[in-house]
């Protein structure tokens, strides 16, 4: 659609504008566009610094390891790895999901979706809500959680309480706030307490309340301007996710989902242990991000995107019942079968927010989660793959080890890194529809952002200092001599230097 | 009445033979240590232990307990050139305690909560150390290595063995292990050796068992090393 705009035809004599880092999207990110005298844009990318360092690091461990030391790549949703890293290595020891003891699995997926809690609340009124509330091209000042905090206290306590009750779970089922342990090759080293499944009974009634709020409020920011929502980075891509063999939405475990722009199912309960048959990689000379594509349809046709909103949009229905009548609104929303809206997101990843909280429900009444039976064994192979679907999308880890147990090969697909083109696509639709023509200002460089960080995406393992975004816009000459020079510092400060 | 030395302005008693370790653990007393262990052979090489005794600086582990002695232990200045010695090891070896499987019962570990361990104050060596995952039951783990000695005692001592070895000097200073290729595989160790099991550190592991014991489990989770040391040695002195 915009992929005009991945290269312009004479880069020389455009002035260059980059925006970087990305504030408020957890890690590192830079826009780069080409701009002609009459500020019409001719080139957009995003450039993604992704730490490939890490499969090479993990080269020589002990596959027992993997768990714990792939919770180091990411500060936000180091769960996600640990479980997609438990279940990859549940095969080297002879045991698949089928095999896991319930008391395991259960266990697993309550740490889970105590997990994409905690990520879908510090991303939605942490990050995007500022935006949402104030509008995109707000003033500055306005846009962090802080003055979120003073106008709308309610909202922003929520979405504390909302984060902090997820990090609950996951410090009662794996010992730690962040980094513990719990996933174990095979199962799970504990069960919880009585003590602790009381302990997290105990709010979980105002934790769906919430959830709910925060669906009923995404919504009405979403429908109060539903052609500025509906349009705004909006572009059309195939989604893919996991699935339940129902049909239902599904975090933990399932086979691979495909649908196409136009809502057809193309692939469908797919076992992803062949993902390599379905899923490849381009390289492209000026990312160091790789371009994930579904090999039938090819590298042009072929990208999709994950998260939220594929999930949502892959599933027939959500098995607890506020969600789906969530999700079933969602859909009337739409005209057709598949969602696009890039904002909708946040409506989709808000529904999930909601599933997660019903779910941690059911699970906390069940006694399997207090059960004795953690662990199982079968006969031991060589090669282990596991994926989830992380709060950002479908992850992937796969891992070959050698007969004395130490990793030989890794190969992880994060799901940013499947939503490298989605967002590429994204910003360009921006700069092509918003920007071009206009002059530059922060407000409407905000707008790069904002479609940048509906994604979620998680570049590094470090959070941003909300509202600091320092920005420099160059303009150059042919000889590629500067003749104006406009800076933001990360104080809010502008500064022009002409020349 | 019996002889007795005087640990920090307190009369300890002691029998022949002991050395002050010895004296002041019987007496429920902590002196922080890593390469002595009860029952083994003294060997002196860590230095933790360090206390003042008669003015001169010595290591309890290996100094006999001798009437009259005034031994000052639990002193912001020894505790200070402890922790200088702990720093040392952690950057000397290559330990990453938040992934490691050992964490929480480590005694590396433990003595640096207890020393107050704040940094690792020295620049890291990141010497480059080799795994021998060879052997099908227990994972040798160079990196982690303190060169405490105590598994080479132990092999010799306790399993009548002679599996390990520490052989080089300074940084090329190594663990080695006694077969004709050089790897566990080859050994006559056992995975009940009391070699495969005395290990303060995560450098000798039995394979596939690591993070089985969950976080607030472990004994470092809910005791002090002090206090998990006078336990466990008075439970071996008996
Ligand atoms: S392997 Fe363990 S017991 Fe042996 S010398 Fe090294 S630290 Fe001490
Ligand atoms: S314990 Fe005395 S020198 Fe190590």
């Amino acid at each position: 659609m915009y992929e005009y705009l991945e290269t312009a035809e004479q880069p020389e004599n455009l002035k260059r504008v980059a925006v970087d880092p990305v504030s408020r999207v957890e890690g590192h990110g830079k826009v780069s566009l080409l701009l002609d005298e009459n500020n019409n844009i001719k080139q957009v990318r995003l450039h993604i610094v992704e730490f490939r360092g890490f499969e090479k690091f993990i080269q020589g461990r002990p596959y027992w390891e993997l768990p714990v030391l792939v919770q180091r790549l990411c500060g936000i949703c180091p769960v996600s790895h640990h479980l997609a890293a438990a279940k990859a290595i549940d095969q080297l020891v002879g045991i698949d999901p089928a095999t896991l003891p319930v008391s395991a699995d259960k266990l697993r997926r309550l740490l889970h979706f105590g997990q994409v809690l905690q990520s879908h609340a510090l991303h939605f009124f942490h990050l995007a809500s500022p935006d949402l509330l104030y509008g995109f091209e707000s003033d500055i000042g306005k846009r962090n959680i802080l003055a979120v905090l003073g106008d709308y206290p309610d909202i922003g306590l929520q979405g504390v309480k909302l984060r902090k009750y997820g990090q609950e779970v996951i410090r009662m089922v794996s010992g730690k706030r962040i980094h513990g342990s719990g996933a174990v090759a095979g199962g799970m080293n504990k069960a919880l307490s009585r003590a602790e499944r009381d302990y997290l009974l105990e709010d979980i009634a105002q934790i769906i309340n919430w959830a709910e709020a925060a669906v009923a409020l995404v919504k009405k920011v979403h429908t109060s301007n539903p052609s500025y929502y509906d349009n705004f980075a909006t572009i059309r891509s195939n989604y893919l996710g996991l699935i339940k063999p129902s049909g239902a939405l599904e975090l933990y475990h399932g086979g691979i989902r495909v649908k196409n722009e136009r809502g057809e199912t193309l692939i469908d309960q797919f076992d992803y242990c062949h993902y390599t048959d379905i899923i490849h990689e381009e390289v492209r000379s000026w990312s160091y991000m790789k371009f994930p594509f579904l090999t039938s349809l090819g590298t042009d046709m072929g990208w999709y995107r994950v998260g939220p909103l594929a999930r949502i949009n892959n599933c027939d229905f959500i098995d607890t019942p506020l969600a789906e009548s969530a999700r079933m609104d969602f859909k009337q929303h739409a005209d057709e079968a598949i969602v696009h809206s890039t904002l909708a997101f946040h409506w989709a990843r808000m529904i999930e927010l909601l599933h997660c909280a019903e779910s941690i429900r059911l699970l906390l009444n069940d006694p399997d989660i207090m059960g004795a039976e953690l662990l199982a064994k079968g006969e031991r192979r060589f090669e282990g793959i596991g994926v989830i679907e992380a709060p950002r999308g479908a992850l992937f880890h796969h891992y070959q080890v050698d007969e004395n147990d130490i990793v030989t090969k890794a190969n992880l697909i994060v799901s940013t890194t499947s939503n490298n083109m989605g967002m590429n696509e994204s910003v360009r639709q921006v700069a092509a529809e918003y920007l071009s023509g206009r002059e530059l200002t922060e407000p409407l460089l905000n707008n790069l952002e904002v479609a940048i960080r509906a994604y979620d995406p998680c570049l590094s393992c470090a959070t941003h200092a909300v509202g600091k975004m320092p920005l420099q816009v160059e303009l150059l000459d042919a000889a590629g001599r500067q003749i104006d020079h406009l800076t933001r510092h990360s104080n809010g400060k502008f500064e022009r230097a002409n020349q | 009445m019996r002889d007795t030395i005087n640990i920090d302005g307190r009369n300890i008693p002691f029998e022949d033979g002991q050395t002050i370790i010895e004296a002041a653990t019987a007496a429920g007393v902590y002196i922080p240590h890593l390469c002595h262990k009860p029952g083994y052979s003294p060997h002196g090489s860590c230095k933790l232990c360090t206390v003042n005794v008669n003015g001169r600086n010595c290591s309890a582990c290996t100094f006999p307990a001798a009437s009259g002695q005034t031994v000052l232990n639990n002193r912001r200045d020894l505790t200070e050139d402890r922790q200088r010695l702990t720093q040392m090891l952690f950057v000397e070896g290559n330990h990453f305690c938040p992934s490691c499987e050992k964490s929480g019962n480590c005694q590396l570990q433990a003595v640096a909560y207890a020393l107050h361990m704040l940094d690792n104050h020295f620049p890291h060596f990141y010497p480059q150390r080799e795994i021998d995952a060879s052997h099908p039951e227990i994972l040798l783990e160079r990196n982690r290595c303190i060169f405490c000695n105590l598994c080479v005692r132990a092999s010799q001592e306790k399993d009548g063995k002679n599996v390990f070895a520490i052989s080089g000097r300074g940084i090329n200073k190594h663990l080695i292990v006694n077969s004709a290729s050089g790897y566990l595989k080859d050994s006559d160790i056992e995975i009940d050796d009391q070699a495969v099991h005395v290990c303060p550190t995560g450098a000798i592991l039995i394979k596939r068992t690591g993070y089985q014991i969950p976080i607030g489990q472990r004994i470092y989770d809910h005791q002090t090393i002090s206090e998990a040391a006078l336990q466990q040695e008075c439970a071996d002195g008996e």
